[in-house]
């Protein structure tokens, strides 16, 4: 305990830098996700081709690479930017992959007579996804990507390498002031904890309101 | 006796062309689904479309409002060539409504909401205006007490009339319907039947692939028989049906006419 309570504001600094790593990437990886899923199941076949390419490249590359990459490559290019936004750039696309790919196996649940029938009313691509076939998907999708964002929030940690304030980089603190490592963890640990729980209350509350709401 | 019937010589008075199918074609792969389709349909006129199973009557029924792309040929809307793409596909697809064999209502809407959704968001009617009209409309095929049902607590007859609701809501100039009393218990086919029969005789113009010969008989102006890709027969129903001409159009109807 006295590892906690000594190096509370350490601790309560890394949290909320994970917390808003976290925060800040998931609203990037949903909004990208769902993007890059209308792509992919767009009529258009450029868009199409951009989706699998986007999905592909992002989701079979190490994470700790693209980080590499982002945090290296992009300041070649004189785009040099706070190692936060490289961080949540790189989280944040790395995710999108992983939530497109749900919500197309969600929008792929959806008949194809649903869509079909909301074309032949004169509706548009967009409005055919938003009023028709995504709100449909939404039931089967909430769980996986409960379990997409829960894996963003622990591999947040990698920012700690590079130079990002959160919960996982404590430890290197905390440990050169002699406190014992196991402890150091095990705090750590708890705070991850909290978030990630957090994060599975909140998707299992959605998974019941869309359960009750037919 | 093939293709292009010319103005029609039962049809409506004053014949003027409302879909036309120039030299249409497609493939699916190796299969020619589609071979060199010439039909035009007047407006409001009653065509229905008879032939035997993979003979491509879904196809063509599907290929008017482009929800399936055709490769070759041109398909004119009330004068207008249907665009590839886009506002313009959708605003021409607004002008036709289609009835599937599967009804297709939106699962997660009630009834009333299905028939306005459309209006609303399409037609840009306002909320009270669009659900005013689409109680009317339930009233018409007898729904007017299921508004606030989900489809998945009707019937098939009931969701199939529906549909039709729901076709009607966008004041369509023709209505496409595939088999839209193929996946109904027995029972059920009436009730639908009896709305096309009543849409027939108020003058909207309809294209319907359907095995009811009993409908074809009394409420079409021609009957297309369809086979392997191709228009056989385009004629009126008691010549088709009393003296078919091809030798297919006899072995389907003698098929089809023993049960
Ligand atoms: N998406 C598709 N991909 C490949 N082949 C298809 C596809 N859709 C239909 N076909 C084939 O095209 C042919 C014509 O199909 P279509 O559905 O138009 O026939 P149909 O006359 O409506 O038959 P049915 O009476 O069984 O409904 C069939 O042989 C079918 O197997
Ligand atoms: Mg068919």
């Amino acid at each position: 305990m006295k590892t906690l309570t000594d190096n509370w504001s350490t601790y309560w600094d890394g949290f909320l830098g994970t917390l808003s790593l976290f925060a800040v990437s998931a609203v990037l990886s949903l909004v990208l996700g769902v993007l890059i899923a209308g792509f992919r199941v767009s009529p258009v076949r450029p868009l199409r081709v951009f989706g699998t390419l986007w999905v592909t490249v992002l989701r079979n590359t190490p994470l700790t690479l693209l980080f590499f990459i982002v945090v290296l490559g992009l300041p070649r290019f004189n785009i040099t930017l706070p190692f936060y936004v490289f961080a949540v750039l790189a989280l944040g696309c790395y995710t999108s992959a992983f939530v497109c790919e749900s919500m197309r196996s969600g929008i792929n649940t959806v008949p194809p007579g649903q869509g079909e029938a909301a074309r032949s009313l004169g509706m548009s691509f967009g409005q055919t996804m938003s009023l028709v076939v995504l709100p449909q998907a939404y039931r089967s999708v909430v769980a996986p990507i409960g379990s997409v964002l829960i894996a963003l929030a622990k591999n947040s940690a990698i920012a700690g390498s590079f130079s990002v304030v959160e919960l996982l980089g404590t430890y290197r603190t905390i440990n050169e002031l002699g406190y014992s490592i196991i402890w150091t963890f095990v705090w750590i640990a708890v705070g991850y904890l909290i978030i990630t729980l957090a994060i599975s209350a909140v998707f299992n509350l959605l998974e019941r309101r869309v359960a009750v709401s037919r | 006796m093939t293709a292009a019937p010319g103005p029609a010589p039962a049809g409506p008075s004053a014949f003027t062309p409302l879909i036309e199918m120039r030299g249409v074609n497609k493939h699916y792969g190796d299969l020619h689904v589609l071979q060199d389709i010439e039909l035009t349909v007047g407006r409001g006129e009653v065509v229905v479309i008879i032939g035997p199973s993979g003979s491509g009557k879904s196809t063509l029924c599907r290929a008017i409002n482009r929800l399936e792309p055709i490769e070759r040929g041109t398909i004119l809307i009330d004068g207008q060539p249907l665009p590839a793409e886009g506002k313009g596909l959708a605003r021409l697809r607004a002008e036709v409504g289609m009835v599937f064999q599967s009804f297709n209502l939106f699962a997660h809407r009630t009834v009333l909401q299905n028939v306005s959704l459309a209006q609303i968001k399409v037609r840009g009617r306002p909320k009270a205006e669009a659900d005013a009209k689409s109680r009317s409309l339930l009233e018409r095929v007898g729904l007017a007490a299921q508004a606030d049902k989900y489809p998945a607590q009707l019937s098939g007859g009931q969701q199939q009339r529906v549909a039709i609701a729901r076709a009607l809501a966008m004041d369509p100039k023709a209505l496409l319907f595939d088999e839209p009393t193929s996946a109904l218990d027995p029972e059920m086919i009436n009730e639908v039947l009896d709305v096309m029969r009543q849409l027939a005789r108020e003058g909207m113009t309809m294209v319907v692939v359907t095995h009811e010969m009993g409908f074809a008989r009394a409420s079409a102006n021609r009957v297309v028989f369809m086979a392997d890709g191709r228009i056989i027969e385009d004629r009126a129903p008691e010549e088709f049906f009393s003296a078919p001409e091809s030798e297919r159009a006899r072995d389907f109807l003698s098929k089809i006419l023993k049960h």
